[in-house]
């Protein structure tokens, strides 16, 4: 089993690398370079060439690349163009925001969805079952930008029960700490329910996919003789073994979340690491733009990593199988 | 390795019986009439909208709420919403249909590649599909968008280079699964070369994998062209299209709320559309649970 977790890890660090690699010459690439785009007006040829210089870009691409290698591994990305600040600084600010965000609605998502599948898979071929299958299918359809103009036209604007963008109250400074938790979470509703609720299908399906071969399994027959309760041998033992089947859709699922927060963002002005690469692609601001792509980047990885070693973990035959085999 | 084996044939998911079946004809028809009918409606709008797209309105500028002279209701401009929204089909259907063709055949060529070629490529492609799955794709979208013009070609080249993961993970985790079979391994014995095997023998067997990953993607296509035609990154103004006319609406939320509204409407239906062919022809011609698009969100 080390062995296997080894590998992975490898793995893993060669993805990075390449995804990393990918983000540079990405940029690099693109026609035109970010210091033409820079201040028109005030800059002539002489002072571009000097920040040029200053950033590096005047070296031979090669060396810029391995530069760039090595400012990822020392997490130093240099001054943002558009916020005058170290990357870094900017990037940590925005990032547990969109860790909120994105983590809020991968919970609701997945207990929603589990729930839902589990009455599914319990009584398949129902009506309601059929009913809410078809519901996550049109759920899936919707536009998610749509969604959240959608939910702020009919809650924010028409109703006024939630904010319409933002993660604060303009007042906040003035309330209490218990009351400044609640307007957090006031802010949080809306697009906690674009993020989660729009891509729950998936779940629902794989959920009830998973379980329902469990449930009409002999094991479970011989369980429910046994008299154990309905509610345990669901919850307790059959899930248990849909573990590996929802761990890895969970990994996979987790770029489309990153993705989802884009939109959410620029829906819901919620200030986090979507938002902050939006408004770096359009003032060009190419330093911020490739660390925080690096970075959404390399958490994905990350996450799907854990993921992937969750599944391991959760299935024990892969662990007795995994050390003869390849890792993919 | 846990995906190919979440998706290879001793993943315990048999789907149960009759119900699944006639409930797979059911989502097939639906989805045949909502393609069918939206590609209909795209491609007659010039017949059959009720005023020219661009027509100032008779009536007086000014929006107008739906009304029986305007079904949909009319834009700030005076412009008939059910003619902008008949005409605004083309760009995303263009779009998706263009798109989803490249990225499928990049994607089915990949995947056999993967999946049945020599272990080295195997290796090197495993890790390739995964490069361009952890890559947050909107952020390379919008990238591509916004640094170069906006165009057609543009569009319709980044969707394409950007989505052909999702078929190219189910073609390869399905032609493992055949790699071993009897008739597989009889035309390799023949003597057949290794891309006759994938392409003749192989690939046939995967065309309802395939067809699913297409229509999947079409649905797809279509939610990020809107998306980035709301941000004023796809489709320009004089161009209708259902993602511009949403933000136009923008402005206007509440008390134009039929500008908002219907477009949102038919893209969804569009989409839904093609995801219940791509559920129909599942259930229709697939043994046990498919390979999905290998991941839960739509970008």
């Amino acid at each position: 089993m080390p062995r296997y977790i080894l590998r992975r890890l490898l793995y893993s660090l060669i993805l990075i690398v390449g995804l990393l690699t990918a983000v540079f010459f990405l940029v690099h690439l693109m026609p035109g370079d970010p210091v033409q785009l820079i201040g028109e007006q005030e800059l002539d040829e002489a002072g571009r060439d000097l920040i040029r210089q200053r950033m590096g870009l005047d070296q031979p691409l090669l060396q810029q690349y391995f530069r760039w290698l090595g400012q990822c591994f020392r997490g130093d990305f240099g001054t943002s163009l558009s916020h005058g600040r170290p990357v870094t600084q900017v990037l940590a600010e925005a990032l547990p925001r969109t860790l909120l965000l994105t983590f809020s609605a991968f919970i609701v998502r997945w207990i929603l969805g589990i729930v839902i599948g589990v009455s599914i898979a319990q009584h398949p071929g129902r009506r309601r079952s059929r009913l809410l299958n078809s519901l996550g299918l049109v759920l899936y359809s919707l536009p998610s930008f749509w969604i959240g103009l959608v939910l702020i036209m009919v809650f924010s604007r028409n109703f006024g029960w939630f904010p319409s963008g933002g993660m604060v109250s303009p007042d906040a400074l003035w309330l209490s700490p218990g009351e400044r938790i609640l307007d957090g979470l006031h802010h949080l509703v809306l697009p906690v329910l674009v993020l989660g609720v729009g891509n729950i299908g998936p779940v629902v399906r794989y959920g009830e996919s998973s379980l329902s071969p469990i449930l009409v399994s002999d094991w479970v027959l011989a369980a429910r003789a046994h008299g154990i309760p309905e509610r345990m041998l669901i919850w307790r033992h059959s899930l248990r073994g849909a573990m590996p089947t929802l761990l890895t859709l969970a990994g996979l699922s987790l770029p489309g979340l990153f993705g989802g927060a884009v939109v959410v963002e620029k829906i819901f002005a919620w200030p986090g690491v979507g938002l902050l690469a939006y408004q770096a692609i359009l003032t060009r601001d190419y330093p911020l733009i490739m660390a925080d792509t690096a970075l959404v980047a390399v958490l994905v990885a990350l996450a799907s990593l854990m993921a992937d070693l969750g599944c391991h973990w959760a299935d024990p035959r892969l662990r007795l199988e995994a050390d003869g085999e390849d890792v993919r | 390795m846990s995906v190919a084996r979440l998706f290879s044939s001793s993943s315990p998911s048999v789907r149960h019986g009759s119900t699944a079946t006639t409930g797979g004809r059911r989502d097939l028809q639906l989805g045949l009439v909502l393609v069918i009918g939206g590609l209909a409606l795209a491609l007659g709008a010039g017949v059959l909208s009720p005023e020219e797209p661009s027509a100032l309105g008779a009536s007086g500028l000014g929006m107008q709420p739906p009304s029986s002279e305007h079904l949909l209701g009319t834009d700030p401009l005076g412009r008939d919403v059910l003619t902008r929204l008949l005409h605004g089909g083309r760009f995303s259907l263009l779009v998706g249909w263009v798109s989803m063709i490249v990225s499928t055949l990049m994607g089915t060529l990949i995947g056999l590649a993967a999946g049945l070629g020599p272990r080295r490529v195997q290796r090197f492609l495993t890790l390739l599909i995964d490069l361009f799955i952890s890559f947050p794709r909107i952020y390379l979208v919008l990238l591509l968008v916004a640094v170069t013009q906006p165009s057609l070609m543009l569009l319709i080249s980044v969707l394409s280079l950007s989505g052909w993961m999702a078929a190219a993970r189910m073609v390869r985790a399905e032609s493992m699964m055949l790699r071993d079979r009897e008739y597989v391994a009889a035309a390799r014995g023949l003597g057949l070369s290794p891309w006759q095997v994938a392409l003749r023998h192989v690939l046939p067997n995967l065309m309802p994998t395939v067809l699913v990953a297409a229509s999947l993607r079409i649905g797809q296509v279509i939610l990020v062209e809107s998306f980035l035609s709301f941000l004023g990154l796809g489709a320009q103004e004089p161009m209708i299209t259902w993602g511009v006319m949403i933000a136009q609406g923008r402005a206007y939320l509440l008390e134009g709320w039929w500008l908002t509204i219907f477009p949102g409407i038919a893209i969804s239906a569009t989409v839904l559309g093609y995801n219940l062919l791509a559920d129909g022809i599942r259930a229709r011609y697939q043994h046990g649970e498919a390979p999905t698009e290998g991941g839960t969100d739509r970008d």
